[in-house]
């Protein structure tokens, strides 16, 4: 049976059909859906962990009782998650251990852009890096096999194209290994000087195993057309590549590390000119050159960085005087429209970050900002957030911030804030605020408890009450862990009470002790929140100052000039929740609930 | 070598977030497939809920390799908004076809009053190319019965131009629509149908 899925629906097809019993993974984009779809699947154990060097302990840990084992994140999640995967590389495995990293190139949905590819060689593991959603599948469960022959973990590597593209995948049955899982007492778990002697050694002995057994991968293979032009390319790349030169020359690497040099010197034999076509890093194209192999093209005509496309490596090449690419792909008939406006994102209309930034704007104050939907508070019309550096980053940055400066920390001009969601302040927000604790830091933190990882599509998080699953959990309370932790002022808050939010922050940097400000309400897009019928502007009391609009509501809009040339404002209906944070920033009482007249107050 | 490799037919879509471009994606998706085509579905997912535009690229044929096309490669650009036909123009081959709802959706730029909503977008649309059908998606979905239909209007208007036959289309309809829409959505596929075959 044949079915439409995505690359990250058909990795966790992939999890259940290889009898994988736990998975785990901190949501990013683009790996999300691969646990959410796991989730799916009653017979694999799947959480979501707090961040992604715990997923990979709990996967390391599931395979050493030899069952099979998943972990998922996206590019940066694999950085923290870097300790755990080298010593897993050290410590080998029992059951079959397979890490996803969901790379980014041209950064849809992402700060930077890596390429992890390069984990896998700096850790002395394979790498496998499917083209498209039935590749998804069938490397995933190769991955777990291999790891168990090879006895170490193996990283796949794909990308936002193989990740969230749709294509056919073959169904097939679970199958759960015909073996006893169990604990096991052995001293390789054990990272010990004394018993890790031998391990370098072995660890370069399996490297050559490794590589003696990518040779005889099906999953790398010559695919010989015309042998004029020879392309050596892996995943999306190999899509692009394959579509912009259909008649050249393959050689499809699905093992980007390490690279089946031998397959790859048969192939430069039998072409005449040899092209490394890749996203990201010159990966492929540095191994071909260690081993020997001449590289007639690679990095020096296509980009160090973005993603490709079919058009863009045609037109590259062909300029480059490289012949057979597509005729149709080298033609543009019609010219891009100038100057058209933009649809960025925004907040949604009622999001309860936006009575925090709208506040934080207004007081001019440096705000260290974090990963979530509220970095768009950098953006207009707030402008409200100067740093913006990895998750947890916020506190940590401020605090170093504030010994830099000394006494200088004090005086108004550099008086800062630190803004941290919830669940980034759970994924590692809380060691940072320990360590302010702990040193004499006097941040003030506003953690914006939506109860929910919104960015991500709205994940359950340690505060939701709710894991994964959908089994009850206990729901953290973030004030009292603040408390516990030995923060002395910790205040709650209501982001939609735009006095009550400016006194509490105003209070705690006046204070000069560490302070930390919970803004509480529920994601609305999550959890569907509806506070009260659309609200209305009176446009008689209207004056069309615009004020309101400094909020960056998209269900507030300007009309079309009135008589006297004035804009005035109206809100839509079909977006406005209520949530009433407009109104509090009119000062003609011009906007409240809908009623026969409109609210005075 | 791969001689029977053929171009594969190109569907673009583009709309704003909320409008009902994934689904209208995921039909098509499902319909080419139930005409026995290979076929490649790409869209960046994230942002999108939060007011952005959407765009979901569609490829069916023999042989499909990259999930992705690129300007210039479009033989169909189906669109949800006159601004975001505007924007994607330039994806359509020479003989390729617009087909698009005409009624205007502000970004928040044009809302707030940080950008103006371009004049005259109908007429750039009709001056820089030829094979156009623009309709008001949203008032012949009322017709139907609901505004949200309009995605099954603009499918329903697209539907002559594409290989895949009525029959193709009622099954995949009735099977991947709820029961409690069904009705209402064939509607606005055959006003969007009957909209453009006249």
């Amino acid at each position: 049976m044949r079915s439409v899925m995505s690359g990250n629906e058909a990795i966790a097809r992939g999890i259940w059909e290889a009898g994988v019993k736990v998975a785990a993974a901190y949501p990013g984009t683009p790996s999300t859906e691969i646990l959410e779809n796991v989730s799916t699947y009653p017979d694999v154990y799947s959480e979501w962990s707090v961040n992604e060097k715990v997923a990979l302990e709990v996967a390391i840990g599931a395979s050493s009782t030899g069952a099979r084992a998943v972990a998922a994140m996206k590019l940066v999640g694999l950085n923290a998650a870097a300790d755990p995967l080298f010593n897993s590389s050290w410590i080998g495995v029992r059951g079959g251990l397979v890490v996803i990293s969901a790379d980014d190139p041209g950064r849809h949905s992402s700060q930077t852009e890596q390429d992890n590819k390069n984990y896998a060689r700096f850790a002395m593991i394979p790498a496998l890096e499917p083209s498209d959603s039935q590749e998804c599948k069938d490397f995933l469960m190769l991955g777990l096999e291999l790891s168990e022959e090879l006895n170490c973990p193996v990283l796949m590597r794909t990308t936002t194209r193989t990740s969230h593209s749709k294509g056919l995948v073959e169904l097939g049955e679970r199958h759960e290994p015909d073996r006893e899982i169990g604990i096991e007492k052995d001293l390789k778990y054990s990272l010990l000087p004394a018993f890790t002697r031998n391990r370098p050694k072995e660890m370069y002995e399996r490297l050559a195993r490794i590589r003696r057994r990518v040779e005889t991968l099906p999953i790398n293979r010559m695919e010989m057309g015309d042998t004029e032009v020879g392309i050596v390319a892996c995943g999306a790349a190999y899509q692009y590549a394959r579509e912009a030169f259909p008649g050249a020359s393959f050689l499809k690497v699905g093992s980007p590390y390490p690279l089946p040099v031998k397959m790859a010197a048969n192939f430069r034999s039998r072409v005449k000119t040899l092209i490394v076509v890749e996203e990201s890093d010159a990966f492929l194209e540095e191994q071909l050159i260690l081993a020997g192999i001449k590289v007639d093209h690679g990095q020096d005509l296509l980009p160090h960085w973005g993603e490709l496309d079919p058009a863009l490596v045609a037109n590259l090449l062909t300029a480059a005087g490289i012949p057979g690419a597509a005729a149709s792909l080298l033609a543009q008939p019609y010219a891009a429209q100038e100057g058209l406006p933009v649809r960025p994102p925004t907040l949604c209309p009622g999001c309860g970050h936006r009575g925090v930034f709208t506040v934080l704007s207004r007081l001019k104050l440096w705000v260290s900002g974090d990963i979530g939907c509220y970095t768009l508070g950098a953006m207009p019309p707030f402008n409200a957030m100067n740093s913006d550096i990895c998750m947890g980053a916020s506190i940590s940055t401020a605090h170093g911030i504030q010994k830099a400066l000394g006494e200088a920390a004090f005086e108004k001009k550099n008086r800062k804030i630190s803004v941290i969601g919830d669940s980034t302040f759970f994924h590692s927000g809380i060691t940072g605020l320990l360590n302010t604790i702990w040193n004499n830091g006097n941040s003030v933190i506003v953690i914006l408890d939506n109860r929910t990882t919104g960015m991500t599509g709205g994940q359950d998080t340690p505060g939701t009450g709710k894991t994964l699953m959908g089994t009850v959990a206990p729901a953290l309370d973030i004030a009292h862990l603040c408390r516990a932790m030995g923060v002395s002022r910790v205040e709650v808050v209501d982001p939609y009470d735009l006095k009550a939010v400016e006194v509490s922050v105003t209070a705690a940097l006046d204070s000069g002790q560490p302070s930390v400000i919970v803004a509480q309400a529920p994601c609305v897009l999550e959890y569907k929140v509806r506070m009260s019928d659309a609200w209305v502007v009176d446009l008689e009391a209207c004056t069309a100052c615009k004020r309101c609009l400094r909020v960056g509501c998209t269900a507030l809009s300007l009309l079309s000039p009135d008589e006297k040339g004035k804009q005035k404002v109206e809100i839509d209906p079909t977006l406005c929740i209520g949530c009433g944070v407009c109104a509090q920033m009119c000062k003609f009482n011009a906007i409240g609930p809908k009623v026969a007249e409109p609210a005075r107050a | 070598m791969d001689t029977a490799y053929q171009e594969p037919m190109n569907l673009l879509l583009s709309g704003v977030g909320g409008q009902g471009v994934i689904l209208a994606s995921f039909l098509l998706s499902q319909v080419a497939l139930e005409a026995g085509y290979d076929i490649k579905q790409s869209e960046v997912h994230g942002m999108a809920q939060r007011g952005g535009s959407v765009v979901s690229h569609l490829r069916f044929g023999h042989k499909v390799y990259a999930p992705l096309f690129t300007p210039g490669q479009a033989d169909l650009l189906l669109s949800f908004e006159p601004l975001e036909a505007l924007r994607y123009l330039h994806w359509l081959k020479k003989d390729g076809l617009l087909v698009y709802n005409t009624v205007r959706v502000n970004p928040s730029t044009v809302s707030s009053g940080a950008a103006e909503y371009p004049e005259g977008v109908e007429e750039r649309i009709g001056r820089s190319f030829g094979r156009v059908v623009g309709l008001n998606a949203v008032a012949i979905a009322a017709q139907a019965g609901t505004a949200r239909a309009a995605n099954l209007v603009l499918l329903g208007a697209a539907s002559p131009s594409l290989p895949f036959s009525r029959e193709m289309w009622d099954a995949v309809l009735k099977r991947e629509l709820a029961s409690n829409v069904l009705e209402v959505n064939l509607k606005a596929f055959q006003l969007g149908r009957a909209a453009v075959e006249g």
